[in-house]
């Protein structure tokens, strides 16, 4: 019990270190690099929940895209009446999020429910023709706006630190405590009961079931905690650019975020976090590179967000295939090691810490 | 009624190409036991290099052949080169790889060839005939009718008549026990892999001509409906791919006929949700192993 509350006051003063580091950099960095800064927050939430759904319970979702997008049409149908009623500042800004969490949970209950029944390659089927069904569900369901989208209200500077930082660097606050809200419970979920039981589904359905766990309920639970976290991101995504629509959704999207987690290594709130920054500027970078180089104007076009995909899908192989840890794995493995000769490492049975 | 007839006559042709894919969907799960993520990425490279032949000969039959030669050895390839190399025990790693090769190989040709789409004509008219006042098949649709036809049939010959389908089978389902009797379990997966792509190639193949042309993206959306065409079916079997490519095929046409084309891959989807709520494995879906 003690070692459990020990556990827990561990983990949130590490969020809390984490975020007001993060709150800090915001004034080091320019308005463009916050904006940034921003996305990669965004980025973060759905790619922390996607890598314990694939890394802990071993469910592949090629959808995730799915998922954040419900949170910002969620947080834009919220959010907008009650701009329209009056409210402003914080109460506006808690309704769209109650509003994402209720329609990305909904979504994320209903894939999970499907996933507790589907193995492996049905769920990532049915993901992905939900992921591309997309722009026709937003089409043809009225009051999603269709392609242009939907309009968020703008969340502006409050009156007390106006003159202090500017609207970018606020959007970066809002974008870091949410993704601090939104991650630090599910690292507690990792690596509390929660974890084990879904590395325990993971492990071998059937061992899992002798022992009184029940695969559906671990199965649902978890696409429903990643779901919400997504939700939030997408949230975020919403209010930093003050708009949403299926566009920025895509299947691209969706299978960057499963790079982010597989780059990061499966299962690890770290790799998750630097599978985000990946993946959010090395598209810059190489755009950067490309342009630098002088090309002609032809293959530069063709070279435009195909040369990314390209060092992604490379990345993406090569890592399972090579480094199957990723890079959390490569770079924790020596840390720990290192722990290790200070304190005995507890010892945890071997089928649950293999995959 | 007349239009009634006219969708049921296009959707069929639609659904046959969609069943073809499907088809090589069901030889891959047949041979390797897994659902390749990357067959229409790799199938449309295939086609990349026949619509480079057919533009050199300025034959669409050689175009045809070469599509399937080149998807065998795409599919050659890719398993001895990549797929081998992936660790086995789960099905994840495998899709994950799979899917990153469908990122490298859309974003090459989107770099080699630009993302303009190459228009591919058939040497078969596409106008439908017309029956007691309603258009139907098209001399192309049956064409594809009868190549459908004839690659279920040759097929269902190989897997159930001859030796080496004995084989294939055999290493798919036990591995273990094929090597103890003999059987070339490595070479069995490989020649599997080949003839699902020469399969997928001639789906695309004979997809592009109904189309704005060849596009890296192309094989997408023939994925997506033949992934849901074999869960339908079954990934065992090629009689189900082959009615569900139909199911789907009419399906798509009806709806995109009185509804709108934009809802067409809502019920695709809704399909797909369905069939899995009731049926998780699929249709012909059996048990593994005993869970409870």
């Amino acid at each position: 019990m003690t070692t459990d509350r020990r556990r827990v006051r561990r983990t949130l003063l590490r969020a809390a270190l984490l975020t007001l580091l993060a709150v800090g950099a915001t004034f080091l960095l320019d308005d463009y690099r916050n904006y940034q800064l921003a996305v990669v927050a965004a980025v973060f939430c759905a790619t922390a929940g996607l890598t314990l759904l694939v890394g802990l319970t071993g469910q592949l979702s090629l959808g995730h895209a799915v998922l954040m997008a419900a949170g910002g049409y969620g947080y834009a149908l919220a959010a907008a009446p009650a701009a329209a009623a009056g409210l402003g500042g914080p109460a506006r800004f808690a309704v769209g999020v109650a509003g994402a969490l209720a329609l990305a949970g909904a979504v994320g209950m209903l894939l999970g429910l499907a996933g507790a029944r589907l193995k492996g390659p049905y769920l990532a089927g049915l993901t992905l023709a939900l992921v591309i069904a997309l722009p026709a569900i937003t089409t043809e369901v009225p009051g999603l706006g269709g392609g242009q989208g939907l309009g968020v209200p703008f969340e502006g500077v409050p009156d007390a630190l106006r003159g202090v930082v500017g609207v970018e660097q606020w959007h970066a606050w809002i974008a870091v405590a949410v993704a601090a809200a939104a991650v630090t419970p599910l690292a507690l979920l990792r690596s509390g009961r929660a974890g084990t039981r879904m590395r325990a589904v993971h492990g071998d359905e059937t061992a899992a079931r002798l022992a009184g766990i029940s695969p559906a309920r671990v199965k649902t639970g978890a696409f429903a905690a990643g779901a919400l976290a997504a939700g939030l991101g997408g949230a975020v995504l919403a209010v930093v650019t003050q708009n949403v629509s299926h566009g920025a959704y895509d299947l691209a999207f969706s299978l960057l975020l499963l790079v982010a987690v597989v780059v990061g290594g499966l299962g690890s709130i770290g790799g998750a976090a630097v599978g985000a920054v990946l993946v959010v500027l090395l598209p810059w970078w190489i755009d950067l590179v490309v342009a630098g180089v002088g090309l002609p104007a032809d293959v530069e076009q063709r070279l435009a967000g195909n040369a990314a995909v390209l060092v992604f899908g490379v990345l993406l192989v090569a890592v399972t295939v090579v480094w199957p840890g990723g890079l959390s794995h490569a770079l924790g493995g020596r840390v720990s090691s290192l722990a290790r000769r200070f304190r005995p490492a507890p010892h945890v049975p071997p089928t649950l810490t293999e995959r | 009624m007349d239009r009634l007839a006219f969708l049921l006559a296009t959707g069929l042709a639609r659904g046959l190409v969609v069943a073809l894919f499907a088809l090589s969907l069901v030889i891959i799960w047949r041979a390797a036991r897994l659902v390749n993520f990357a067959q229409a990425a790799m199938a449309v490279v295939a086609v990349y290099v026949a619509h480079a032949i057919t533009g050199l000969t300025g034959s669409f039959w050689l175009g045809l052949v070469a599509a399937v030669v080149a998807g065998a050895v795409v599919g050659l390839v890719v398993e001895r080169g990549l797929v081998r190399l992936v660790p086995g025990g789960t099905p994840l790693p495998g899709m994950i790889v799979a899917i990153g090769l469908v990122m490298v190989l859309q974003s090459a040709l989107g770099i080699a060839f630009g993302p303009q789409h190459r228009p591919l004509r058939a040497p078969l008219s596409q106008q439908p005939f017309v029956v007691g006042g309603v258009p139907v098949l098209s001399p192309y649709d049956l064409f594809v009718l009868l190549v459908a036809l004839a690659v279920v049939g040759g097929l269902a010959l190989l897997f159930n008549a001859t030796t080496l389908g004995l084989q294939m089978r055999a290493s798919a389902t036990a591995p273990e026990v094929s090597r103890l009797l003999g059987v070339r379990v490595p070479r069995m997966v490989t020649l599997g892999w080949a003839l699902s792509g020469g399969v997928a190639a001639l789906a695309v193949m004979l997809l592009v001509p109904t189309e704005l042309g060849l596009n890296a993206h192309s094989g997408d959306m023939l994925f997506v409906h033949a992934f849901t065409v074999a869960v339908l079916g079954g990934l065992d079997s090629p009689v189900g791919a082959l009615v569900g490519g139909v199911v789907v095929g009419v399906l798509v046409s009806l709806v995109t006929g009185y509804l709108g084309a934009g809802l067409a891959p809502l019920a695709v989807l809704a399909l797909l949700t369905l069939v899995l709520l009731v049926r998780p494995g699929g249709i012909f879906a059996v048990k593994e192993a005993r869970t409870a």
